[in-house]
């Protein structure tokens, strides 16, 4: 066994959230707090499937992002729900109407598109204004609440420019204040931060999040990034093939993935055959390397996946599920280290680790590595 | 579909059928009738007898357009016209084509304009302002014998080089559009990336630019030739005797002879001509994501 | 790094200008020649303009032809955009290949063909010809014209306005009234435009299609023509080449502000 090395191990950068419990208690609750329920959703285009047989509520007042990889479905079902799309089965009530076969227009949903749609003939609060004309309110209320929802984005100074003097981000603002001003039971946002610069990515996120607590309004975002879905929804619901592989609250879903699809879509992750000694123990294939996992629910003998993100992977002696391993590759990345190690035989496992002042460890040093048992997760194999 | 949509689809789709499809179908039809004296001057094709509906085929004028000399000899002169004419217009065109593509990006509006200006400006009016210049006693040859450089007046006008001229002319703005856009498209890194491997200016441009400007090319030709083969104007105004075209031929028999069935197969000779030359433009542009798909 | 025009290039580009330009520069010089001949330059003078608005015949004609023009162009322009929109908007329908085919078909087969066939209609449905013959003749083939500008700014445009607009409570009518219309509109006065002007140009098509006492300004000048070069034609062109070209720049004008504003 190689000696300890000097360098020596961060404690790890923070503590597992635990799932946050207000909205786990809220989705436990009857039907009174849902406010859109989905049942047996079905939408195909010639032979393919975009989305098979979907069921999904959504609660009032909650954010939900709709994450997948393009073809997935996220975007088809984001457009049933708007009335874009007419589905081939199943039912979408919202608010107690089945509304799975209304017109876009007849349904109290509205959208921020994805390169948002504004009218390039309308000026901002014309565009603002555009859907309570639709709505024939009167000239006065159609005035003050224009002006309300520009004051909401914080945008009157510009209530008279076109869409093609505005930058991204205003462009955006304006289609937020354009769907909002309806006051929709359901806003739909179309990848909405997908068509700013990553600066500027970031900063709308915290806004939006902002926004969506401040109106009390149900969000239901589209996205492919994982980082934008966590950063920003209360829910999140991984599709793949048409289907929801997994719904939970951010940290339930990175730290608990339901299967390999949801464990590898949602950032990195070391995928390690094993076979299960019993409920909390399971043995490396190929490896005669036993470890202690997260509690599950199979019989003995089975073969089973474990999931691990690098970032749980503590280095040093601290605990149960001690290894020996030895460093084959280490990327240097800012904030961050990634390492590829190798334990055992010929098991390997990537880790990431703060860098702090000091010496990073170098290739063919050895080191002593610490897997939490509660990180390591078991998927169907 | 709603009612808008509907319509928006039924009407534009009876109009077609009423005067598009229609016509062309009683084409057809009196292409096969006998010419008569009469008002209309034709025997009817179909007619209702007391056996019921009768038809009477008369293949005869297409025999005569076979039998007869003039048409095949005016049939093949408006393709050997029109394809010559087509080259000529290739090889004026591509100059201005390609300095418009090369052209600062602050010019090139205003040079397209200059190009399509003159395709707003009346077909007639361009094609007269020749006639004042090629005539014997015109300016062309005024020029040329005040200079010394002929001793006897040029006969041009009334000839087949007034006509090449007068379909170069009138038709130079269809080939220049789509060549100036397909240059335009050209990245200048494939011009560059010749010349790293040690191509020069002139074997650049043919093995280069040119190829890559194939459907430019190939689409701007089509769009001289196929109007060029039924052209009338052009050669009724600038042309002779001496210089039969189809279209002409056509013109003659209808208003000149009264033969409205002779009339009618010419017609239908040119249409099958001219759906070749569509089918060729349709599947170029398909291919270069251009026209109505 | 682009490669600035050559002086040889230079040279070829203006050489093809000076072409399509010179003939139009020695007819509106011509039309201010004293003198009849088109080869002795007698002096300037406006005697040819003179005369040509006298001609009541042309001055008639002109009236035909902007009749004609206005009501063509306006007919062209509904159907060619409803075309347009058919083929761009609604689904994938039966007939769609006809039906692009036959909107095609009058910008493609040779004047003469269109004008023969509509003739023979007119004969068979046993309408007199004359001005509203003409009319119908010019709209079907200003309708293709119309349908190739409209289909092309269609084509480029993002369907999610259209989206957006049903989302925002617009029945399909009103998104296309208050939100695709107004942003084609360019296109559509383009068309509109063309379709004016090619009916404004024709020969061949007015020929077969119109009638006695319905003779069009090209048929009147192609009339006079026939009979020889005469200063009074050049003045009438000039004044048709002047209006068009300041129809067209300033409808580009027009356009070009609007996008600016």
């Amino acid at each position: 066994m190689g000696a300890v090395p000097h360098w020596h191990a961060s404690p790890p950068a923070a503590p597992a959230p635990t799932p946050t419990l207000p909205h786990a208690a809220r989705e436990g609750g009857s039907g009174l707090t849902s406010l859109v329920s989905i049942t047996g959703l079905s939408k195909r285009y010639g032979p393919v499937t975009a989305v098979d047989a979907v069921d999904l509520e959504i609660a009032r007042g909650e954010f939900l992002a709709l994450l997948g990889p393009s073809g997935s479905g996220k975007t088809s079902l984001l457009r049933l729900l708007a009335g874009f799309e007419t589905p081939d089965a199943g039912r979408i009530v919202l608010d107690g109407q089945d509304v799975a076969r209304t017109p876009p227009y007849d349904r109290p949903v509205n959208m921020v598109f994805q390169a948002y749609a504004l009218f390039p003939h309308l000026s901002v609060a014309k565009n603002v204004a555009f859907g309570l004309e639709m709505e024939k309110r009167p000239r006065a209320e159609i005035e003050s609440r224009v002006a309300e929802a520009l004051k909401l984005v914080e945008l009157e100074a510009l209530a008279g420019r076109r869409p093609d003097q505005l930058s991204g981000g205003q462009r955006q603002r304006v289609a937020i204040a354009r769907a909002v001003v309806k006051r929709p039971k359901l806003l739909l946002l179309d990848e909405p931060l997908s068509a700013l610069d990553r600066r500027l990515r970031e900063r709308t996120r915290a806004e939006l999040k902002d926004l969506q607590a401040r109106l009390g309004l149900t969000f239901v975002m589209v996205t492919h990034d994982q980082d934008e879905a966590m950063a920003v929804a209360s829910r999140i619901a991984v599709l793949n093939h048409g289907r929801i592989a997994q719904m939970g609250p951010p940290a339930e879903v990175f730290d608990r993935p339901a299967d390999r699809f949801v464990a590898e879509f949602l950032g990195d992750c070391n995928l390690l055959e094993a076979e299960v000694l019993a409920p909390d123990r399971v043995r490396l294939r190929g490896e005669a390397i036993e470890l202690l996992v997260r509690p599950m629910d199979r019989p003995a003998g089975a073969a089973v996946t474990l999931a691990l993100r690098p970032g749980k992977i503590l280095l040093g002696p601290d605990g149960r599920n001690m290894l020996n391993a030895s460093v084959e590759s280490i990327e240097y990345l800012g904030d961050l280290s990634r390492l590829t190690v190798r334990v055992g035989a010929a098991t390997r496992l990537v880790l990431t680790q703060v860098n702090r002042a000091g010496p990073l460890p170098a290739v063919g040093d050895g080191l002593f590595l610490t897997l939490p048992p509660e990180t390591l997760v078991a998927l169907p194999a | 579909m709603s009612a808008g949509s509907r319509l928006a689809l039924l009407l534009p789709a009876f109009w077609l059928l009423l005067f598009v499809g229609a016509p062309l179908l009683i084409v057809l039809e009196i292409s096969f009738s006998e010419v008569i004296s009469a008002i209309p001057p034709y025997a009817p094709v179909l007619r209702w007898g007391e056996e019921g509906l009768r038809i009477a085929l008369n293949p005869e004028n297409y025999a005569l357009l076979i039998g007869d000399d003039l048409y095949i000899h005016s049939l093949l002169s408006s393709i050997r016209i029109a394809a010559t004419s087509t080259f000529l217009a290739l090889l004026v065109g591509l100059p201005i084509a390609h300095g418009i593509a090369r052209a600062a990006p602050r010019h090139r509006p205003w040079l397209l304009l200059l190009v399509i200006l003159p395709f707003w400006t009346s077909f007639l009016i361009r094609v007269y302002a020749w006639i004042g210049i090629l005539k014997t006693e015109g300016i062309l040859n005024t020029v040329l014998l005040t200079a010394g450089l002929i001793r006897e007046p040029f006969v041009i006008l009334t000839t087949e080089w007034a006509v090449h001229l007068g379909i170069v002319y009138a038709y130079l703005p269809f080939m220049v559009l789509p060549l100036a856009v397909a240059l335009e498209r050209i990245d200048p890194a494939f011009r560059e990336a010749a010349a790293d491997l040690g191509a020069r200016g002139w074997s650049i441009f043919f093995r280069v630019t040119l190829p890559l400007a194939r459907t430019g090319i190939a689409a701007g030709c089509l769009l001289v030739f196929i109007p060029a083969v039924g052209e009338f104007v052009i050669p009724d105004l600038l042309g002779g005797p001496g210089t039969p075209m189809i279209g002409k031929a056509m013109w003659t028999e209808f208003f000149g002879n009264r033969d409205w069935p002779v009339a009618s197969a010419l017609a239908i000779v040119m249409l099958v001509l001219a759906a070749g030359g569509i089918l060729a433009l349709d599947r170029v542009q398909r291919r270069s994501g251009e026209g109505l798909s | 790094m682009r490669k600035a025009n050559s002086p040889l290039g230079l040279t070829g580009m203006t050489l093809g200008f000076v072409f399509l330009y010179l003939p139009i520069v020695l007819l509106v010089i011509g039309s201010f020649n004293a003198g009849k001949a088109v080869n002795v330059w007698s002096g300037w003078s406006l005697h040819w303009y003179a005369q040509a608005f006298r001609n009541e015949q042309l001055v008639a004609a002109l009236w035909v032809s902007l009749q004609v023009g206005v009501a063509a162009a306006s007919i062209a322009t509904l159907i060619g955009t409803a075309g347009a929109f058919a083929l761009t908007r609604l689904p994938k329908f039966h007939g769609r290949g006809a039906f692009r085919l036959g909107l095609l078909t009058p910008l493609v087969i040779p004047e003469v063909i269109l004008g023969l066939s509509l003739l023979l209609l007119f004969v068979r449905l046993d309408l007199d010809r004359g001005i509203g013959t003409v009319i119908l003749a010019h709209a079907t083939f200003g309708a293709a014209y119309v349908a190739v500008v409209v289909h092309s700014r269609l084509s480029t445009f993002d369907r999610a306005l259209e989206e957006a607009a049903m989302d925002l409570g617009a029945t399909p009518m009103r998104a296309f009234f208050k939100v695709t219309l107004p942003i084609v509109l360019p296109a559509v006065l383009a068309g509109w435009l063309l379709a004016f002007t090619l009916s404004l140009d024709d020969l061949v098509i007015a020929s077969f299609t119109s009638g006695p006492g319905a003779t069009t300004l090209p048929q009147r000048l192609y009339g006079q023509v026939r009979l020889g070069v005469s200063p009074e034609i050049n003045a009438v062109s000039t004044l048709l080449i002047l209006g068009v070209t300041i129809l067209v720049i300033g409808a580009s004008l027009v356009s070009k502000q609007r996008n600016a504003s």
